[in-house]
């Protein structure tokens, strides 16, 4: 049975040995090279930056210089795109080590990475590609989670996908596997808001429900994002999980939603697509800012199992 | 095989009907569907070779680059996870690319242009300072003895067609109607701070580079850039490297 009860949640439960993520409870934007200058220049007033890290995996230039400066400004939040949690052979250990360095040059507040798959041997396909949801799967994305916050010393997040087809093999629900993974692992949540409306419009399911059943004290981060409209081979809706608009209302709706049940967590406004400039960003961050200002001064309700 | 192995090999290869086992809440035909993975990946990789190689794209056109593109990819699929040094062998698929033939300069460009990402992302090295350089060599006995430690943004490219000129003509430097694409031309690809500069060496100014480069010492990499280029001119491109930051060590 459950209850409802007031209580401030418990951020990451990680395993005690590892650092824990600590993004602070304000709004922050994808880092995009286009706007390295105007943020130096003008110091805009943003919880965090987000990179992916892949991008800054080069020796040196002008890359490393820009976000030196930067960091030595903003907290900063690392967002891998390459590790292929979800893949069913065996991580690079190599791209770790790297990933390990640019961890402890940048020393950012938070890590994480995604629950799919990107690479199968020593190819690598550059997207974010969607698993079958099995007990094996689940261990097998545990055994890589565990692996990478023991070789990082750090807890990672692990952000929900954003799909477009499911698997007659899965014999358990997203969120279940979710659930699953961050209480075997002590990894936290990256919950894209966008990529769960996303995935719910295009799978037939309640967005709200979906966001219910997951684990709130474990969010460690939010993304917000816009997505692009297609339809399927029948003519129902399929979003595409895009990084080329603004965030779409029913995502903002659904964000607000979300924050009344996790209290405020760290919101990332991403762009990777169509990069407006700066201030659009900027601005788009102010109404997430609002929001997530609202949610702080509301007490958060939280269920619990009795 | 695997269910993963199922669906790379349908990712990349050419059928367009998705593998089994993927279903959607509807019934609807998944091929829809999967179809936007294909197009993900071909896109994100296409992309990542445009933004790399920006003139050589122009120099063919969309439609064209992207057709060799993938079949580029289809070729070479990425092996490494660094999206930036994707496609470093595109120049020599170029090469190959019967349908290029036509435009032979093309992957001496794509060359050109992977110099360049390269040194925008190379190690940052400290130049050596002009005193000290000056200093070391104003000893004409210890000159030919010195070995050169170059600064790791350094790239060569000796081509036999206008390489710098054809470049140069599409960042708007030059106007491309003055270009005659072939007579050859030596680039110099150097990132003293954060700008990647491009410069048109001399034969024997390149012969002289692309010695250093390969740990001659000062002395016999004249040697062999005066034999092979009788208007060699050592002071002059001892200047330029000076000039432009080229020197990191001096031993």
């Amino acid at each position: 049975m459950t209850k409802h009860s007031l209580s401030v949640p418990q951020r990451c439960g990680a395993s005690a040995s590892f650092q824990p993520t600590s993004l602070p409870t304000r709004v922050g934007v994808g880092l995009k090279s286009e706007h390295y200058q105007q943020i130096i220049e003008t110091r805009p007033d943003l919880g965090f930056f987000e990179i992916h890290a892949e991008n800054y995996l080069v020796d040196g230039g002008a890359f490393h210089h820009y976000l030196t400066r930067i960091r030595e400004i903003y907290p900063l939040s690392i967002h891998g795109v390459g590790l292929s949690i979800g893949g069913e052979t065996a991580l690079d250990n190599s791209h770790l080590n790297r990933l390990a360095a640019l961890l402890d040059r940048y020393e950012p507040q938070s890590f994480s990475e995604h629950l799919a798959w990107a690479s199968h041997g020593d190819i690598f396909l550059n997207d974010l590609l969607p698993l079958a949801y099995t007990q094996e799967s689940v261990q097998c994305v545990c055994d890589h989670i565990d692996q990478v916050q023991s070789h990082l010393q750090r807890q990672m997040l692990l952000e929900n996908p954003a799909t477009y087809v499911e698997f007659s093999a899965s014999n358990m629900s997203e969120t279940d596997f979710i659930n699953t993974v961050i209480e075997r692992t002590g990894c936290g949540l990256l919950l894209d808001v966008n990529n769960v409306y996303v995935s719910c419009i295009n799978h037939n399911r309640d967005p709200y429900a979906y966001i219910k059943a997951l684990p709130h004290a474990s969010v460690g981060e939010i993304h917000l994002a816009g997505f692009a409209s297609e339809t399927d081979a029948v003519g129902d809706p399929l979003l595409i999980d895009s990084h080329g608009s603004p965030v779409a209302q029913e995502v903002w709706s659904l964000y607000e939603h979300t924050l009344s049940l996790t209290g405020p967590v760290g919101t990332l406004i991403e762009r990777d697509n169509d990069i407006p400039s700066f201030d659009v960003l900027f601005a788009e961050s102010q109404q997430a800012g609002k929001l997530l200002r609202a949610a702080t001064h509301k007490p958060v309700v939280q269920e619990q199992t009795a | 095989m695997s269910g993963q192995e199922q669906l790379f090999d349908a990712l990349l290869g050419p059928e367009l009907t998705a593998p089994s086992g993927l279903t959607a809440w509807n019934g609807s035909d998944v091929t829809t569907r999967f179809a936007v993975y294909r197009n993900n990946v071909i896109v994100s990789l296409v992309d990542a070779l445009a933004n790399t190689y920006p003139v050589t794209l122009e120099l063919v056109g969309e439609e064209f680059f992207h057709a060799m593109a993938r079949l580029f990819i289809a070729a070479q699929p990425p092996r490494t996870r660094v999206m930036t040094f994707y496609g470093e062998e595109l120049p020599g698929f170029i090469e190959l690319f019967t349908p290029a033939s036509s435009v032979p300069y093309l992957a001496d460009v794509a060359r050109l242009e992977f110099l360049r990402v390269r040194a925008f992302h190379a190690l940052d090295a400290s130049e050596l300072p002009v005193d000290a350089i000056t200093q070391v060599l104003s000893k004409p006995d210890d000159l030919p003895g010195l070995v050169f430690g170059l600064h790791p943004s350094l790239g060569l490219l000796q081509s036999n067609y206008a390489v710098v000129s054809l470049w140069a003509a599409h960042q708007g430097i030059t106007d491309i109607s003055t270009v005659d694409p072939f007579i050859g031309e030596n680039a110099l690809i150097i990132r003293p701070q954060l700008e990647v500069e491009v410069l048109r060496l001399d034969p024997g100014a390149a012969e002289f580079v692309a010695h250093l480069s390969q740990g001659a010492s000062l002395g016999s990499a004249a040697v062999q850039a005066s034999d092979a280029h009788a208007d060699f001119d050592l002071n002059s491109i001892i200047g330029l490297l000076v000039q432009h930051h080229c020197i990191s060590s001096i031993n």
